[in-house]
């Protein structure tokens, strides 16, 4: 039976469970000291003098790095999402002159242990001048409002378009139009685990090794190479376990140059690991977006056009993403609807806040809250039920593939699937049309239950290309070497069934080795649900140059010609006479430089692909949520919901579960709980577990997870979709717009949390 | 700073250490005796990462002092399995039911679910959950811990009988 498709448990997890998978915090060096990150008490003030000299006074104190100790020091540079501008507004590692968001790393000391370290930074004194924050976006692109970077005279780091049809035309056709605003809130990944590096400097042969770099362990092996200088043959970097990524994690922070820097400035293995206090002001935020949208539709429902005006609250700094989540909001606003006339005008705003960066499903999940609020706003003027405003204008299955037209920065051709049916069997798996008799009589008797819908299309498989390489060892096991990595999803295992179906071995015998660049040359790294899609598609084709090799080696050894072997089992059969094998341990010996020079074959059994593509394939799906809202607290109940998500093709169903399941546990912290706060003069007020509200298991409800795989891409071997974000993507949408029908009111921004729902309540009865 | 004394036994395994008054349970654990099992997710009691068993309870180590423990017994992850080969039956469990994805959060739920099955050997799903509530995992959505301690619940059982 092949691996691909069954639910194989995790050749990750007997570690983890018996804990002693060691984490980066769990990395001891011999003579490790410890860092600790004096970071801005100031949202906005100029740095007039640091003055460490009682600091440098404790015992334990090995010293403090300043900017002044980093003499040519470089804006850590983007590596994707290049809006031109952003460029301004890039961060130097360590602050030289300005201080923009309270969390800016100011100094770092390093000491014998993390205590010391952090009690040393209580006694470094710094003087700032304040130069008057700039919170709101909105107010910080006004003339008059504070400037953060001298080279984005109105705080806007970048400004595009996207213009397809003739939308003016289209709007004059229209028999409505609604003009509105909507607003998404700054929350984020908030990994279990906090971020750390451990970082060695090998002095005599000019050797730096860190371990803790994820997610784009490669990328982030050249960024250091640029910034320090030090060749990328001289740097090694070592991906240890990861506790969660989603997109945050293992971007290149100031910190993954600061702590290299001290650990060769003083010479000594250095330890750095944050506080959670400290992760909630300085890893990256995200999701704060305003919207103005425009729609016109006739009706019936059809949507003729739409214009928005999208405000991307960047915080204060261009991060290594550039503008991600305005590229991806601005794309994907139009979802899985037939929207001929589209225009969006993106301003990515600078304010004195935390830089923010990608999060789970990055400005999806902000668009689809928009547009399916507005979808529902039209049905509800046009008196029409919202699930028929959204039949009248799914892209079909004959419109594929269809092309959305030109977007700036972001392909925009949806490869394949059909989002009628997908949504029909999801209303019908529901129960929709009972659940509305059902809604309706609860309202009779005074209890608020609502139903919501959200549809989605999401994006994956992210480029352009992906690096594998495929060995059988002496002893006879398959090693696989990708360029991916992990954050905690399971792509050892998924990679593992994809090539020991392959190669015809036991699960068991293939090891896969990814984030270690002295084991690993070239990766793009784990992020856009892209892992499976490139890494796998990658690991297939170097597996297939593995295949054969071994079937000429066999076929040399057996005297048998290539066409009549198979392999099973670890071994290369004669086909219909299975006493006439070789075992892959037999063909590793032969392929020895010895045996296989003389055979006039290359040694080795070694084979490296790699899989490109500019081709983005696209999963689509729905979300439902039914809700019952108490109208005394405003607390908000989940009853019920349904996700379901077409992924092209399953390779291990119980893991694209856990894929849904987590993302969905997300989404609704993100539409419900979690928010980072700042007061106006950018003190940032969530900066601990209570204070920044994480969904805990009583709040997140048993749902119906549906994944399937009716539409395989043709983009990639595999015919994989991608798997990691489908489970979040909606889910602002669909709460918001259940808790819109529960409580007849119009949700126009998340999250959901009680003050605002009393709000509405109280605005909904004064307006009678 | 000065140093005090500490002994205490570890999943059945004498220790003492000599360590600052004002060092962590969970650190002395993590740094000085290399039981890194014990995850650290926010030093202030709320995540449950850092769950470990003191004297048969459940508690957050990150908001004891080391020397609090003096004289404990205590029990930590690396404690649970039964040998080298063998798996506790609420890590099978969790294995088997896909109760963990990055890892961080499991060893504090493991063992704050081995003091729920202890307290209350079958629970329902709601007590589950709300012995749960105080261990906060980023990556699962929680249903399949639940059910993974379910199904631990009835192996547990059926050992007995």
């Amino acid at each position: 039976m092949p691996y691909i498709g069954s639910s194989v448990k995790r050749k990750e997890d007997v570690r983890l469970l018996r804990g002693i998978g060691k984490y980066v915090g769990d990395i001891h060096r011999a003579g490790m000291v410890h860092a600790a990150i004096l970071r801005s008490t100031h949202a906005h003030a100029r740095l007039v003098k640091i003055d460490a000299a009682a600091a440098l006074k404790l015992p334990g104190v090995l010293g403090v790095l300043t900017a002044a100790d980093m003499p040519g020091l470089k804006t850590i540079p983007m590596r994707t999402g290049v809006i031109p501008g952003l460029e301004r507004s890039q961060q130097t590692p360590i602050a030289t002159t300005k201080v923009r968001y309270v969390g800016e790393p100011v100094a770092v000391v390093v000491a014998e242990n993390r205590y010391l370290a952090e009690d040393a930074l209580e006694w470094i004194d710094v003087e700032y001048a304040a130069q008057g924050a700039v919170i709101d976006a909105s107010e910080s692109m006004k003339p008059g409002a504070p400037r953060l970077h001298d080279a984005t005279p109105n705080n806007v780091a970048a400004n595009f378009q996207v213009d397809v049809g003739d939308v003016d035309e289209a709007f004059r056709d229209a028999d409505l139009i609604i003009e509105e605003e909507f607003s998404t809130q700054r929350h984020s990944a908030v990994p279990l685990e906090n971020r750390g590096l451990v970082a060695e400097w090998d002095e005599g042969r000019g050797l730096l090794t860190m371990w803790g770099p994820t997610k784009m362990t490669h990328t982030n092996w050249r960024i250091l190479s640029e910034l320090t200088g030090l060749p990328q043959s001289c740097i090694h970097f070592i991906e240890p376990e990861v506790g969660g990524g989603f997109g945050a994690r293992g971007e290149f922070y100031p910190e993954d140059f600061l702590i290299p820097f001290a650990a060769m400035h003083f010479r000594k293995p250095i330890c750095w690991i944050e506080d959670r206090s400290e992760n909630l002001k300085a890893m990256n935020q995200s999701r704060q977006q305003e919207h103005r949208v425009k729609i016109g539709v006739k009706k019936d429902g059809t949507i003729l056009a739409m214009d928005a005006e999208i405000l991307f609250d960047m915080g204060s700094y261009t991060r290594t993403h550039g503008g991600v989540p305005a590229i991806a909001a601005s794309a994907m606003l139009r979802g899985p609807f037939r929207v001929k006339n589209y225009r969006c005008n993106v301003f990515c705003v600078l304010t004195n806040k935390t830089p923010v960066g990608t999060y789970r499903s990055p400005g999806r999940y902000e668009a689809n809250f928009v547009r399916e609020r507005l979808l529902d706003m039209v049905a509800h003027r046009l008196k029409l039920d919202p699930a028929d405003v959204r039949r009248r204008n799914l892209i079909r299955h004959e419109e594929m593939p269809c092309d959305l037209g030109k977007h700036p920065f972001h392909s925009m051709v949806y490869d394949t699937g059909d989002f009628p049916g997908q949504f029909e069997r999801a209303l019908e798996r529901f129960g929709y049309e009972d659940l509305k008799a059902t809604c309706a009589a609860a309202k009779l008797e005074g209890r608020a239950v609502g139903v919501g819908i959200g549809c989605f299309v999401e994006t994956s498989g992210i480029g352009p290309w992906e690096y594998a390489r495929v060995e059988v060892d002496n002893a006879g096991q398959v090693v696989l070497y990708s360029g991916c990595n992990s954050v905690g999803q399971g792509i050892a295992t998924a990679l593992s069934q994809i090539v020991a179906d392959e190669l015809q071995v036991a699960i068991e015998n293939v090891r896969v080795v990814h984030g270690d660049t002295a084991k690993v040359p070239y990766g793009n790294g784990s992020n856009a649900s892209r892992s499976t899609v490139m890494a796998g598609s990658a690991a297939v084709g170097a597996s297939r140059k593995v295949k054969d090799k071994l079937l000429r080696l066999a076929a040399a050894n057996l005297e048998i010609d290539t066409a009549d072997l198979i392999l099973r089992d670890g071994r290369v059969v004669a086909r219909g006479a299975p006493e006439r094998a070789v075992s892959f341990k037999d063909l590793a010996r032969l392929a020895l430089p010895g045996a296989a020079l003389k055979n006039g074959m290359t040694p080795g059994i070694s084979e490296e692909d790699f899989f490109a593509t500019d081709k983005r394939p696209f999963p689509y799906g729905v979300h439902i949520a039914e809700v019952e809202v108490d109208k005394e607290t405003g607390k908000i109940k989940i009853l019920d919901y349904l996700v379901t998500e077409d992924i092209g093709r399953k390779i291990n169903p119980m893991i694209i579960e856990g894929q849904m399941a987590g993302g969905l546990a997300q989404g609704i912290g993100g539409a419900l709980l979690e928010e980072f706060v700042y007061d106006e003069d950018g003190q940032p007020l969530s900066t601990n577990f209570m204070d920044y509200l994480l969904p805990t298991a009583m709040e997140i409800p048993k749902a119906q997870l549906i994944s399937t795989e009716d539409f395989p891409s043709p983009h990639n071997p595999l015919g994989v979709k991608g798997a990691g974000e489908g489970g979040i993507t909606a889910a602002g949408a669909a709460l918001a717009n259940a808790v819109s029908n529960a409580l007849g009111v119009e949700v126009k921004k998340l999250p959901l949390k009680p003050d605002y729902v009393l709000q509405l309540i109280k605005d909904c009865q004064a307006a009678g | 700073m000065s140093t005090r004394q500490v002994c205490l036994t570890i999943n059945g395994r004498e220790y003492t250490g000599a360590v600052e008054p004002r060092k962590l349970l969970t650190d002395f654990l993590r740094d000085d005796l290399g039981l890194t099992g014990t995850h650290v997710g926010c030093e202030q009691g709320v995540c449950g990462a850092c769950t470990v068993l003191l004297n048969g309870e459940p508690v957050r180590s990150c908001l004891l002092f080391a020397v609090q423990a003096n004289g404990a017994e205590l029990k930590t992850v690396e404690g649970m399995a039964p040998n080298a080969t063998e798996l506790h039956p609420l890590q099978e469990k969790f294995w088997e039911l896909h109760g963990l994805q990055c890892g961080f959060c499991t060893p504090g739920i493991l063992l704050t679910a081995e003091a729920l099955l202890k307290e209350i050997p079958h629970p329902s799903e709601e007590q589950i959950r709300e012995w749960l509530s105080g261990n906060l995992c980023r990556c699962t959505g929680y249903q399949n811990i639940v059910t993974a301690i379910h199904e631990a619940a009835k192996t547990l059982s059926e050992r007995r009988t």
